[in-house]
Order: structure tokens, then sequence, then C-alpha cells
């Protein structure tokens, strides 16, 4: 009964909230703030912050420019440009999806650029251009290297997230770049964006010597079209910065798996961000083993939220820092967490879907790439879209594409390829395969490598040439049946993708980037023939210029040189006359 | 920098009402009058500016429109008759006894581009007073000089030139609205409507000159990058006019500035102080407050600062809603737009008039003004771009000018000339929109990619590849020189040995 009282008590909280805030404020936008803390089954934290920009404008009409909430410099972008939706993430590291589990949101190791155009893009390829120009210029990444040798248009891959009318692939661009290095000075940016900076609220965790001494630091925006309500006769705006970082608080913390907003981040929360409507930390508490009382969360949490999140039961314990009694007894929330006793960590679960890639072959001729994807549902067989994007100077052997799962060949049921041409586009592959029960899917496709010109070869070429990650999307079976949510009412961590029936959710994976090795050219050799050449064009120069200038003539005996005197000072001691 | 010979010709119409001739006219009316009048700004840049003006009586029309009660109803009434071009001024020469201008003033500058005089004193004393209002209604000599100062020797220049923004196609106007303390204050402003109100009209009449476009955001937690200063007496905060300098630069990380296109954006912030630094107030040099407790930076934008008042405080629970007062705002904010763009009124005799704008925010002969310096300014830029340009071919010689380059030079300096005859003719518009053509051309083939002097391999770094080569060989070559210079000393010294 005590649940029901606060659960009445909180639309009225909100409804206060709503008059306090005076009728010149029913606004145009709104902020939500989200953060997410899961313990990882090895023992790690993941955290994931989530801003929420709504916008009750519509950004192409173009006559709009007046920016309250939302960030001037990507309102422009979208109207200037036509951007239907626009995902941009940079990342450092890896998820680890088998041992971590699947994430909420993951994003392949460098930066990741994909975006809807809108129909009345005439030249979407100058727009893209453009468009990741003036985006390596918000975020200071080097998203001006994005050209058409790494950009492809997937069929089947990406769909819009948002509000969208028809999915003409035409409109939709993707580019990876596995190379690119993340740090301080992408994040900086990243934080100007959010209305309160990392003056106020959540953000004000976002230290960058500590998010960057992680195991896996992602930041992603995400812009799209949503519905301003439940009609859905008017389109809202939503921008959404996401940030996942993992911290290995096992190693860090002497064997211990506790750990503490303070331990992380070296700092606490004092206050929300005053301009957001929401501003929630989630803790995830959901017992591992049946076991309940295995953790304990300190300070005890005001209300717990149970969820279906990805095909599992979860509970979390939610701290709401606009709920002004979180701040009566202390000033500042420092989230802890204890385990009551060691866990075993022997056997992790395993997640339904995960997958792994490697680079097979000797020498610097050809090579293979490796696809192993893994299905431990016990007994429901699902689909899965597979993307490669393959760099030309990989000519990948199409004849060589086998699949084969238990020892037989598996046919996919949807294949497009897009042919590489030099110097000009990659190699698209998708392929729709469908995964049997408890198996094991390897795909094999065989290359050989192409020789570059001498310019276009990147600096440090023997460190070998990125292949970027390859994409899988896939409705994967839910064990329990899940709940049609409420976007704005659940928590932000649920509601990015959209959810279809009850019975399946949607995971993107991507597998690892891959490091191949092309010949390499010793770039010194020029210089040395011509220092070689040169030293032997002198040498013979100076003998013959020694031949025609010097005079000769017949010396005198001289008394003789330094050795000639030594000699006959050793001479002089044995008593010997001298030369 | 390149010479240029700029010849300005502004056409002007005297027309006398009856009653108003001077005795010592040279001749009957209608009759044509040329003068002339050198501008210099540095020994190869010089101006001549030509009045051609064309002295003549009244039609039945414009005695017509002059028999009203006052000179705003005439102004109007004329402006229906003329169609006067771009640059061109019609002076009405009304009797000495007129009741038309109000008592004491003797010049009258309309909305358009016609002026009433009264008259008095003959045809001298007339063309002073013609001198006066063309220098009023189209350009003065600092004015070109203002547009030409990156030709002016430094020091030469009065304050205001480097005020002025440059001459560009484009302009992006950008209004914030900076909350440093969301906690105390919630700052609402409806920029939307004061923008359609106050300064889409300036806009729409300044289209011609360029594009403009208008946006506005609000940035929170955005602070100033001094302290003020606490004053007891008043108890109030006080920003003095030394440090203001240092107020811009943190604020300016946070304006995200045209991510999307090249024009050079203008600025207008209000910021609105924290409560623990209100109320705030801006101290001249002298130490009185400023009252419109507002800044400019030259050719950057402008700085109001908005304060909360106090007995708000005292009631209100935080945070407090805060409506600005737009109207308040955007006379300042309006007055430091004309000012970053060299429309402000200079200081006049008394005897004369300016009509306000009014509705339209801008008087036809002070977008003429505008027109006037800027066509020539554009056409110094182009002379400025393209002998850059020469002198980076005379540095590279292998540069490869593409086709498309070199029509992009050819239209340039096509356009430019064309610019300049259109000017020495009288004919501002044609004028302006050359140079703008010429401005386009010139700057599309500077910054053409494949001009980058990047891409040509340096000669003097091929002598360093080859190094290896001439050191070995210079050294035999070296120690022979030096032989012969021992031995031709031996040389001369062995005769005095013989002595």
């Amino acid at each position: 009964r005590g649940g029901g009282g606060a659960m009445l008590a909180a639309p009225l909280l909100l409804l206060l909230l709503l008059v306090a805030a005076g009728p010149g404020r029913a606004r145009r936008d709104a902020l939500r703030e989200e953060l997410l803390l899961s313990p990882l089954p090895t023992g790690d934290v993941a955290a994931t912050f989530q801003f929420r920009t709504r916008w009750d404008a519509d950004l192409q009409r173009g006559a709009v420019s007046h920016y309250r909430l939302f960030p001037k410099a990507l309102g422009r972008l979208v109207a200037a440009l036509g951007v239907r939706e626009l995902h941009l993430a940079l990342t450092q590291g890896f998820w680890r999806t088998r041992t971590w589990g699947q994430p909420p949101l993951q994003a392949p190791a460098g930066a990741e650029l994909w975006v809807w155009f809108q129909p009345t893009v005439t030249d979407v390829d100058k727009a893209w251009k453009e468009l990741s120009n003036i985006l390596s210029g918000i975020f200071c990444a080097s998203l001006n290297f994005i050209d058409s040798t790494n950009t492809v248009t997937p069929t089947a891959s990406f769909k819009p997230l948002g509000l969208a009318n028809g999915t003409d692939h035409h409109l939709l661009r993707y580019a990876v770049l596995p190379r690119e290095v993340v740090c301080t000075e992408n994040l900086t940016p990243w934080k100007k964006l959010l209305p309160c900076g990392s003056k106020a609220g959540l953000a004000v965790l976002l230290k960058a010597e500590r998010l960057f001494h992680s195991s896996y630091h992602s930041q992603a925006v995400h812009i799209r079209p949503v519905c301003r309500d439940d009609s859905c006769l008017a389109v809202s705006w939503e921008l959404r910065q996401t940030l996942t970082v993992v911290f290995d608080t096992f190693a860090s913390g002497q064997g211990k798996k506790d750990w503490s907003l303070f331990k992380m981040f070296s700092r606490t929360l004092t206050d929300a961000c005053p301009l957001a409507s929401q501003s929630k930390v989630y803790v995830d508490i959901s017992p591992k083993n049946k076991e309940k009382e295995l953790l304990e969360v300190t300070p005890p949490p005001a209300s717990v939220h149970e969820a279906v999140v990805q095909g599992d039961k979860k509970t979390y314990a939610v701290y709401d820092l606009l709920s002004p009694s979180l701040f009566n007894t202390s000033r500042s929330l420092n989230v802890q967490l204890k385990w009551m006793r060691p866990q075993d960590s022997s056997e992790l679960p395993t997640p339904i879907l995960h997958a792994q890639r490697y680079v097979s072959g000797y020498g610097l001729h050809t090579g293979e790439i490796s696809t192993l994807i893994y299905n431990t549902h016990p007994y429901r067989a699902f689909p899965v879209i597979l993307l490669e994007t393959v760099p030309w100077y990989l000519r990948l052997y199409v004849h060589t594409l086998t699949i084969i799962t238990k020892g037989k060949e598996n046919k996919p049921s949807y294949i497009h390829y897009q042919p590489a041409q030099d110097r000009r586009r990659p190699h698209l592959l998708e392929m729709l395969i469908q995964l049997p029960a408890n198996s094991v899917t390897k795909i094999t496709i065989q290359f050989e490598r192409a020789l570059l010109k001498w310019t276009e070869y990147t600096p440090d070429p023997n460190h070998g040439f990125y292949v970027s990650s390859s994409v899988l999307s896939a409705l994967v079976p839910s064990v329990i049946a899940m709940k049609d949510v409420d976007v704005e009412q659940s928590p932000l961590f649920t509601s990015l993708f959209p959810s279809s029936d009850g019975s399946s959710y949607f995971v993107r994976l991507y597998t690892e980037p891959l490091l191949v090795n092309l010949p390499t050219p010793d770039f010194s050799m020029p210089y040395n023939v011509i220092c070689l050449t040169c030293t032997v064009v002198a040498v013979c120069y100076g003998s013959f210029y020694n031949l025609l200038t010097r005079t000769f003539h017949v010396e005198e005996p001289s008394r003789g040189g330094l050795a000639k005197r030594l000699a006959n000072i050793i001479r002089k001691f044995r008593g010997v006359p001298p030369l | 920098a390149a010479s240029a010979q700029f010849q300005l010709t502004v056409p002007i119409a005297v027309v006398f009402v009856p009653g108003s001739v001077p005795e010592d006219l040279p001749g009957p009316l209608p009759f044509r009058d040329v003068q002339e009048m050198e501008i210099s700004v540095n020994l190869r840049t010089s101006t001549t500016s030509r009045y051609q003006t064309v002295y003549r009586s009244t039609t039945a029309e414009e005695e017509a429109a002059l028999d009203v009660a006052t000179a705003q109803e005439a102004d109007a009434a004329l402006h229906l008759l003329q169609d006067a071009p771009l640059g061109a001024l019609t002076v009405y020469v009304l009797p000495e006894t007129s009741s038309l201008l109000p008592q004491g003033i003797s010049v009258y500058v309309g909305k358009h581009r016609s002026a009433l005089v009264r008259a008095g004193g003959g045809l001298a004393a007339l063309r002073v007073r013609l001198r006066q209002l063309t220098q009023v209604m189209s350009f003065t000599a600092s004015s070109i000089a203002a547009a030409l100062s990156d030709r002016v020797p430094d020091g030469q220049l009065g304050p205001d030139a480097r005020r002025h923004l440059k001459s560009s196609l484009g302009y992006e106007i950008t209004f914030s609205l900076l909350n440093p303390d969301p906690k105390s204050h919630a700052v609402d402003w409806d920029i939307e409507g004061a923008v359609n109100r106050y300064v889409q009209p300036i806009l729409d009449k300044l289209s011609l000159v360029a594009n403009f476009s208008v946006d506005s955001q609000i940035l929170y937690y955005a602070v100033l990058g001094v302290t003020p200063r606490f004053d007891k007496e008043s108890s109030s905060f006080l920003l003095s006019a030394h440090s203001l300098p240092h107020v811009i630069n943190p604020v300016e990380a946070r304006l995200g500035s045209s991510a999307a296109s090249l024009y050079p954006v203008l600025n207008f912030l209000l910021y609105v102080p924290e409560r623990s630094h209100s109320p705030l107030y801006i101290q001249d040099q002298d130490g009185a407050p400023v009252s419109t407790n507002a800044f400019h930076s030259p050719r950057w934008g402008g700085i109001m600062i908005y304060n909360v008042e106090a007995p708000a405080y005292a009631k209100a629970s935080l945070p407090l809603d805060v409506d600005v007062d737009m109207v308040r705002v955007m006379e300042v904010f309006l007055a430091q737009l004309r000012l970053l763009f060299g429309l402000s009124r200079e200081e006049l005799p008394p005897e004369f008039l300016l009509e306000s704008p009014g509705d339209e925010g801008l008087a036809d002969w002070e977008l003429d003004r505008l027109l006037w310096a800027h066509t020539v300014e554009n056409i110094a830029t182009v002379s400025t771009t393209l002998t850059s340009l020469a002198q980076l071919l005379d540095k590279i010689g292998n540069i490869v000018i593409k086709d498309d380059v070199a029509s992009e030079v050819y239209q340039a300096v096509a356009s430019a000339q064309s610019a300049m005859a259109q000017l020495a003719t009288g004919n501002l518009l044609s004028a302006f929109q050359a140079s703008k053509e010429a401005v386009t051309s010139s700057e599309r083939a500077f910054f053409d990619p494949s001009l980058l002097h990047l891409l040509y391999f340096p000669d003097d770094q091929k002598f360093a590849i080859y190094i290896p080569l001439f050191l070995p060989m210079a050294v035999p070559i070296l120690l022979s020189l030096a032989k012969i210079v021992r031995e031709a000393r031996q040389r001369t010294k062995e005769p005095t040995k013989l002595d």
C-alpha cells in the first residue's frame, strides 16, 4: 500500500513543480538527465550518463533560430544541411560483450557516424562531406577524414531510430574511423553542449582524468525527430548525449568489488541541474543468483524501479536528485555499493548473442577474415544482419565466402554486396543469416592485400591498417515478456531503440576492429640510394680532382715523422744506435 | 599594396523653389556644374570625388508637394515624385522666409534621398551648404579613409575607423542571453518578437548590402572573465572600463559561433549578473557609471548588463522569474548595431535637422553612405587579394594555375574595373554589385585548394637532399682553395725575406 502512495505522490510532485515554474514557463523544451550504474559480472562497473534535450519545434522549417536548451551549433547544423537523424559516437576501448554482457549502448572503437538526410536534400554526398567537416570542427575529432573510401550506404542494418516516413536508404550514410583516438579534447566540446555544462547536475562527475582512466569510454550524440505527444501530430527534436564508461574497480580496489561514486569519479553529487525536469541516478541491484542479500547500497534508495531490460528482469535503486528529501540528511550524494560476500566469478552468464572476429593467414599476400557469431539461446533460432565494411586495399574474394553452422553450410536469406573500387569506395557486405538455437556460426572470406602508392601509407605504416568493426543487428527473442513502455515516463536507458513487440528486443553489436599488415616498402630506401650513389660519385670526383690539381715533386728526406722519432727514443733507451 | 585611383561621382539635383533663386547665378536655369575634391589616402591610393550638380527650378508637382505645413509631410510627398537612383541626391532650395522649416533650422534631411535648404547669402553660401550636405548624406574623407583602412598608415586613423565591420557578403547576428546563475534567476526573453519588431526592418533595408541571418541562444553558467569590485557607498558591484577587455574571452568560448558558415559574426550579449554580484554597473574612465550599462567591442559586438531589481529578491522564492524588458535592451543593441556598421549619426552644426528613420530603422541616404564605403572597400580588398595571389605565384615558380582559377581572376579584374567605371559615372547600385562579384571571384580564386603552397616541394629542400653529394665534393675543393691561399701568402712573404 505504501508503494501505491509513493506512486500517487510522484505525479503530484510533478504537478507542483510545474505550478511552481509558473505559466510563462510552460516550455517548448525540456531536459532530463540520468545516470545508470551497473555492476558488470566481472567486477567492473559501467556508468552510463544520458542527457536528453527535447525541443518542441520543427527545426526543418528554417525560420526557427532561437535556441534555449538545445545547443545552437547542432541546431544550425541540422537545419542547414537537411539532417533527419544524426548519430555520432566516439569510443576508446572495446566493449567485451562476452564478459560484460549486453551494453545499453555500444559503439565501435574509434569514431562512428551515421546520418539520415531529409528527402529534400538533392546532393547527399556533398551534404555528408560538409556535415562531417563541421562535426569534426565541433567535436575536435578527425571526422574530416571521412570520404568516399570509408563511407557506405547500408541497405538493411541501420534503420531510422526516430520518426520517419520512408526508409529510402540512399539518404543514409555510414562511416567508421577505427583509428581515431578519443581523449579530453573530444570530451570538452561534448560537455559544452549540455545546458548546465559541467557546472551542475550529473555532469559534475564528468572529470576527464577519471573518465579516461578506464577500460572503456564511449561518448555519443544522437539527434532524431520524435513524436511530441501520443497523438503524434507534431514533431519534436530530441538530442540525446550519452556517455558510457567502464571502471575496473576490481583491480583498483585491491581485489574488492565495492565501489562508490567518489572512488570512481573523485566527486560526489550535490544538486541537480536547475534546468532539468528530471534528474535521477539508477543503480542496478538485480539479484544475480536468486540470493537477494548479496549486495548493499548506501544511502538506502527512496524507491526501487523494476523493469525488463534486454530480456532480463532488472531491479534498480532510484535516487531522484530533484526530490528535496535526498539532500536533507547529508549535503552530497555518494552512492556506495558493498558486496556482502565475495562473489564467485567462475560462472559468468553468457549473453544470448555475441560475436568475435579475427584475421588469419600468413605472409603478406593473402589472408582470411573470420567472424564467429554465437547464439546461446537454448531453444530459439533468430536471424541477424551482419554488415562488413572492408577497405579497398583488402581485395575480397567473394567466391570464398563460406558460412558454416554446426558443420553444415548456412545459406544467407539476403545478401547485398557492393564491390570496392580502388581509391573510391570500400567493400560493403550485408547478409541476413539465420542463427539456429545454441550454435556457433563461422563466416570466412579470403582477401588479397593490395599495394598502395607511397603517399597513401599512413604515418607509422608498420603498425598496420585498421579494418572497422562489423555490425550485428538482431531482434533477440526475450525469455520474459516485455511491456510496452511510455518513452516520456520510462528511464532514458531503455528508450533509445524503438521496442517492437513484447517477445523480442533489439540488439546492435560491434565486433573487434581488425589490424592488418600491408606490404610496406622501406621508406628510407630512396634516400639511402641517394646517399650511397652520392658518396661513390663524390669519392671518384675527389680522387680525380686530386690527380688533376696536385703537383708532384721529389721531396728531400726529412728528419722523419712521429713514428721514427718514437722509435729513436726507444732505441736510445735500449742503447741501440738511432735510425 | 597596389595603387588605386578612385573616382566617386555623386549626382546632385538642386531645385529652386520660386523666390529662392540667388542673384549671382552664372547663367539661366537649368544649368550644369561639376566640382571636384581630392582625398588622398596614401601615396599610391587617392580618391577624387566629383559632385555633378544640375540646377533647375521646380516642376508644378513639386511645388504642390512643397505646399504643405511641415517638412515631414513635404519629405513624404516629394518621395512619391522622385525615383532617384541610389547615391543621387535632390536638394530643394526654399525661400528664406519659408515656414516649412522650423525656426533656427536651415537644413532638413529627410528619410529618403532629398533635403530641404533655406536660401540666403547667394550661390557661394549655397555651395558651402551643399558640401556639408553631401558629406552628411553620401561620404566624407574620413568615411572613405576608414573603408580603405588597410592602406592607411597607422596613427593617421581616428578611433572610429577600426570600429566598423569589414565589408562582407553576409553577416550573422547572434543574440545571447547569459545567465550565470540559473538557480536564482529563471530569465526569459521574448527575443523572437523583439527581433521581428526592431531588428528585422533594418535588416530588410540592409538586405541589399549583404545577407543577414539572426539567431539567439541562452547560455547558462556563462560567467564574465573578471570579478567585479564591490563598492560600499552604493552597495553595488562595479566593472571598471579598463577591465572590460578581459570580459569577453571566457564567454567567447561558449558562444559556439559560425560552425556552418564563413560570414563574420556579430555578437550581442545580454548578461544577467549572478545574485551574489548584483547589481552590477559599468564604470567609465572617469569613474562615473555608464548610463546604458553596456559597452561594445569593435568588429565583435556588444555586451549589456541587465540587473534584476533588488526588492524582487525579498518576496519571491528562488529561482526568481525574470522577464527581460526587450525595449530597453533592443534600444542599446540597435545603437550598437548602427555603430558597428558605421551608421552612427555624427555631430552636426545646430542648424541641421535630421529626420529620424522611424519604423524602417534606416534612412535611404544612410544606406547610400554604407554602399559608398563598402564599394570602395570591396574594390580595395579585391586589389589586395589579387596582389597577394600574384606574390604567391612569384614565390613559387612551378605552381599550376587551373583554368577555372584563371577565369575567376579575369572575372574579378573585369568586375573590379567595371565597379570603378560605374563609380565614376555615379551608378552606385551597379558599382556595388560589380564590386561584390569581384570580391566573390577573387576570394574563390585565392582560396582554391589547388593553390596551397604546401603542395609544392620547396627548392631549398631539394638542395638538402643532395647534401651527401655536395658535401664530400666540396671537401677537396675547399682544401685546395686553402692550399692556394697558403701558397699565395708564402709567396708574398718570401720576397721580404730576401731583402
